[in-house]
């Protein structure tokens, strides 16, 4: 073994995966997990644990991967970590943990994610589940959103012996979980579902199709006797970019594609939702919700283009997702930007204009700016047009919720170290107050809310 | 689970369900609307409030059969449930939120088209336990498909049926009946809300335009999640998008493009033929699967 490479992990096929909605990424098995476990130096002065959002004892952990102590390292990420089997899938590692790592300075860094998804996967597989609070509380806590923000705050303060209520807006509990992010990179049965039941196995109750904001105000909700609220309504309103054409049959958001595939399960032919396939496909934007609506698009049949304004380095997705989408045949038009959706009599798109762009400048994100090259319009034919421009938080909440105030961005303000806001006995976190982030920090925000909510209940008396 | 408290067939084509929902009644304001989902593997299907009991926790809706889904929901009994029910959404209508002294003042027109009646009936029901007595034109292609007649004469100022086949009240579409108002009575209107078809609504509103009345139109554009996530219901208003979903259903009638709006909610059409022939032939057609490709 050649301890400068990782131990390959095994992968669907990209002809066969690029047809079908199973996982692709297929992870280790214990042999494997304890070989790549073995690569990690164990530093003392762990520079992959700084590289963490939440922290978790990454050597610690590996270390008891390495002994085969798989129920022990689980323990220990679930110190920091409420969701692994979902940052072991959807972290952007290259960029935290395994960018830090010290075997990458000469080789490739430790597959700190893999093992990550190796240990939680076994813990399920084994029936390995948070133990409820000992002792109840009896005063409630009211948790707006299912996302991996609420769920997490939920889970920590019914551990904590609270009576937790989730309130969530859709049919199915688990935000971008379920209604986001791909089966083929998240399975929702086995791995999104498993959370939420461990969730509800701790107390939890979860009350679904209830939009706060709509049927109940946060105010509603004090009244009903809940002593804290924490909003993790995430940062779900999908942005459009005002170009002609934009309104045509065929332009859709990633989130309605997306929606209509994960949440409703269009490519399930036993369901009800119909979805638009497409035959040509351009996904417009170059993050993570991109690259799956593209991904989705390609297995509903469609030949897929990513039009994305800046270069291949600036495409802010997980590198692995990148790699899988070129593997799969996603076709890459880099550096260019559309200006208009060219429509048929019948009100369908038939095409798009699209300009050609090149990096000047570097502008305030610290990444230069893409400039247009003044005639190089063109134009590609197509059916569809995907909008993939991100996503802000929704307002439905803070336009109902007097005295909770908000930034620019329609960002709730919250404080980071307590998750409080600006209204007593309100607190907040994750997408709703950083804006589209990851997984992992609206965790890690979920986690701090809890504990800023227990301070807060506890310095109140009953 | 929400239980069906009553489910009634009004007309060919047409039913009613009363629902079990309190948190829904509790909240609710006429112009809203809920979506509904009858099983894991069913459509998110919205449909106007017409009526709610916020004492007993009742909401009801009326439907009428259109395709696969509706279908599947109008074989539902008193009794059975529904998995998912979703409200309000949407904004309450305009006069049911505005200061109710300057509502008084409004000499208001209701032209409700078919299946429109059911949600003009909750705005009208509002107005009249206000001391608010509207005028209302209720519109259908036939006799037997006028709807809530009863209904609405408890609490119309004047009620006007017109039938397009003159089989019952007045013969043709609403639009003369509009005219035969204003021109002929002498009527006066400053605010006319006009629900019903697409179609119908845009020639009210181009009718309304010329007469100078004010006109509030309910749209019902695809939706998916009603709550603003997906875009799916976005309409064109004057010069801006709007999301029907969270900045509507209602608009100015002047402003909405409906011919586009026309176009956005033909947009699933093969594929929801598909999912009729599915219910009805089984799945055989699935990606066209015949081959003959006229499904594209
Ligand atoms: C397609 C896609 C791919 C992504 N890929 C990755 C990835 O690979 N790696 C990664 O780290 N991150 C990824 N992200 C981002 C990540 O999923 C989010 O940052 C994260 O889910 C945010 O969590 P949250 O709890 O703040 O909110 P969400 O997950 O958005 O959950 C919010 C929940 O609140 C509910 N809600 C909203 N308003 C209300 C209301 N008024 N009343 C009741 N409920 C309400 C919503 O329905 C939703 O269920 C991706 C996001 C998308 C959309
Ligand atoms: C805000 C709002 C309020 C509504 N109120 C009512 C009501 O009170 N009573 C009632 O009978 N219908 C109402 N509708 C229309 C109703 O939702 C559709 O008739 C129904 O979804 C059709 O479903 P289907 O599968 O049976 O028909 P299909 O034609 O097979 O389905 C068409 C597909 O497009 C959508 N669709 C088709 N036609 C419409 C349409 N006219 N409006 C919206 N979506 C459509 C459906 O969601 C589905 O995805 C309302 C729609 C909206 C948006
Ligand atoms: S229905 Fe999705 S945004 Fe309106």
């Amino acid at each position: 073994m050649d301890v400068m490479k990782r131990v390959p992990v095994r992968e669907q096929e990209p002809q066969v995966r690029a047809k079908n909605f199973e996982e692709v990424c297929l992870g280790y098995n214990a042999e494997e997990a304890m070989a790549e476990a073995s690569r990690c130096l164990n530093c003392k002065n762990a520079q992959c644990m700084k590289g963490c959002p939440v922290a978790i004892d990454i050597p610690a952990f590996i270390g008891q991967v390495k002994e085969g102590n798989f129920a022990e390292a689980y323990r220990i990420i679930s110190q920091s970590s409420a969701l692994p089997a979902v940052c072991g899938r959807v972290c952007p590692q290259e960029s935290q943990c395994e960018g830090k790592c010290i075997r990458g300075i000469k080789g490739e860094p430790v597959s700190i994610g893999k093992l990550e998804r190796f240990v939680a996967d076994w813990a399920r597989e084994n029936g390995i589940t948070p133990e409820p609070a000992k002792e109840k509380k009896n005063r409630k806590v009211a948790v707006i959103g299912s996302g991996p923000s609420g769920l997490t705050c939920a889970g920590d303060l019914a551990k904590m012996g609270y009576d937790v209520t989730i309130f969530e807006a859709l049919h199915k509990a688990g935000g971008v979980l379920v209604y986001g992010i791909p089966e083929f990179r998240l399975p929702k049965e086995t791995v999104v579902q498993t959370e939420v039941e461990n969730v509800k196995k701790l107390g939890v109750k979860i009350e679904t199709n209830v939009v706060v904001g709509k049927a109940v105000t946060i105010d509603d909700l004090q009244e009903e006797g809940f002593e804290a609220v924490f909003i993790g309504s995430g940062a779900g309103l999908p942005r459009f970019m005002g170009i002609p054409g934009e309104n045509a049959n065929g332009v859709f958001s990633a989130n309605e594609d997306l929606t209509r595939n994960n949440l409703m399960k269009a490519f399930d032919e036993n369901y009800d939702t119909p979805i638009s396939a497409g035959k040509k496909v351009a996904v417009v934007g170059g993050g993570n919700v991109a690259m799956d609506a593209a991904r989705t698009a390609l297995r509903l049949g469609a030949e897929v283009h990513i039009i994305y304004r800046r270069s291949e380095e600036e495409l802010p997705a997980r590198v692995e997702e990148v790699h899988h989408a070129k593997e799969e045949g996603i076709i890459f038009d880099l550096l260019t930007n559309p200006t208009e959706i060219l429509v048929d009599d019948n009100g369908w798109v038939k095409g798009i204009r699209c300009v050609r762009m090149e990096l000047g400048e570097p502008d305030e994100s610290g990444r230069r700016r893409p400039v247009e090259i003044k005639g190089s319009e063109f134009e590609i034919e197509l059916d569809t047009v995907i909008m993939s421009l991100g996503t802000s938080p929704n307002p439905l909440i803070s336009s109902t919720t007097d005295g909770l105030e908000i930034n620019k961005h329609k960002c709730i303000v919250a404080d980071e170290e307590t998750g409080q806001t600006s209204k007593i006995g309100v607190f907040a976190g994750g997408d709703a107050v950083t804006g589209a982030a990851t997984v992992i920090l609206a965790m890690g925000a979920g986690k701090a809310a809890a504990k800023g909510i227990d301070e807060y209940l506890s310095g109140k008396k009953n | 689970m929400y239980k069906i408290l009553k489910a009634e067939k009004l007309a060919d084509n047409i039913f009613l369900m009363e629902i079990d929902a309190p948190r829904v009644a509790k909240a609710c304001q006429p112009g809203q609307f809920i979506i509904a989902k009858i099983d894991e593997n069913g459509e998110r299907i919205p449909l106007t409030i017409s009526d709610y009991d916020r004492e007993s926790g009742m909401v009801q809706i009326v439907v009428q059969i259109i395709g696969a889904s509706t279908q599947r929901m109008s074989e539902l009994k008193t009794g059975d449930y529904l998995e998912d029910f979703v409200g309000p959404l949407g904004c309450p209508s305009d006069l049911v939120t505005d200061d109710i002294e300057d509502v008084k003042k409004k000499k208001i027109l209701f032209v409700a088209g078919g299946l429109g009646t059911a949600p003009v009936y909750p705005q009208v029901k509002w107005l009249h336990e206000h001391g608010i007595d509207a005028d209302v034109i209720v519109g259908a292609k036939t006799k037997n498909l006028v709807i809530l007649e009863k209904e609405m004469e408890a609490v119309a100022g004047n009620l006007y049926i017109t039938t397009d086949d003159g089989s019952y009240g007045r013969g043709g579409m609403v639009t003369d009946t509009i005219k035969y108002l204003v021109n002929e009575l002498g009527k006066e209107y400053d605010h006319c809300v006009a629900i019903g078809p697409m179609i119908m609504m845009k020639f009210v509103s181009l009718l309304t335009k010329e007469l100078g009345i004010h006109t509030i139109v309910s749209v019902n554009p695809i939706m998916v999640d009603g709550t603003g996530m997906c875009g799916a219901c976005r309409v064109q208003v004057g010069d801006e998008v709007k999301f029907a979903c969270v900045d509507g259903p209602e608009f100015d009638g002047h402003l909405v493009d409906f011919d586009q709006a026309m176009k956005r909610q033909q947009m699933y059409k093969t594929e929801e033929g598909r999912a009729m022939l599915r219910l009805t032939e089984g799945a055989t057609h699935k990606n066209g699967g015949c081959g003959c490709g006229g499904d594209k």
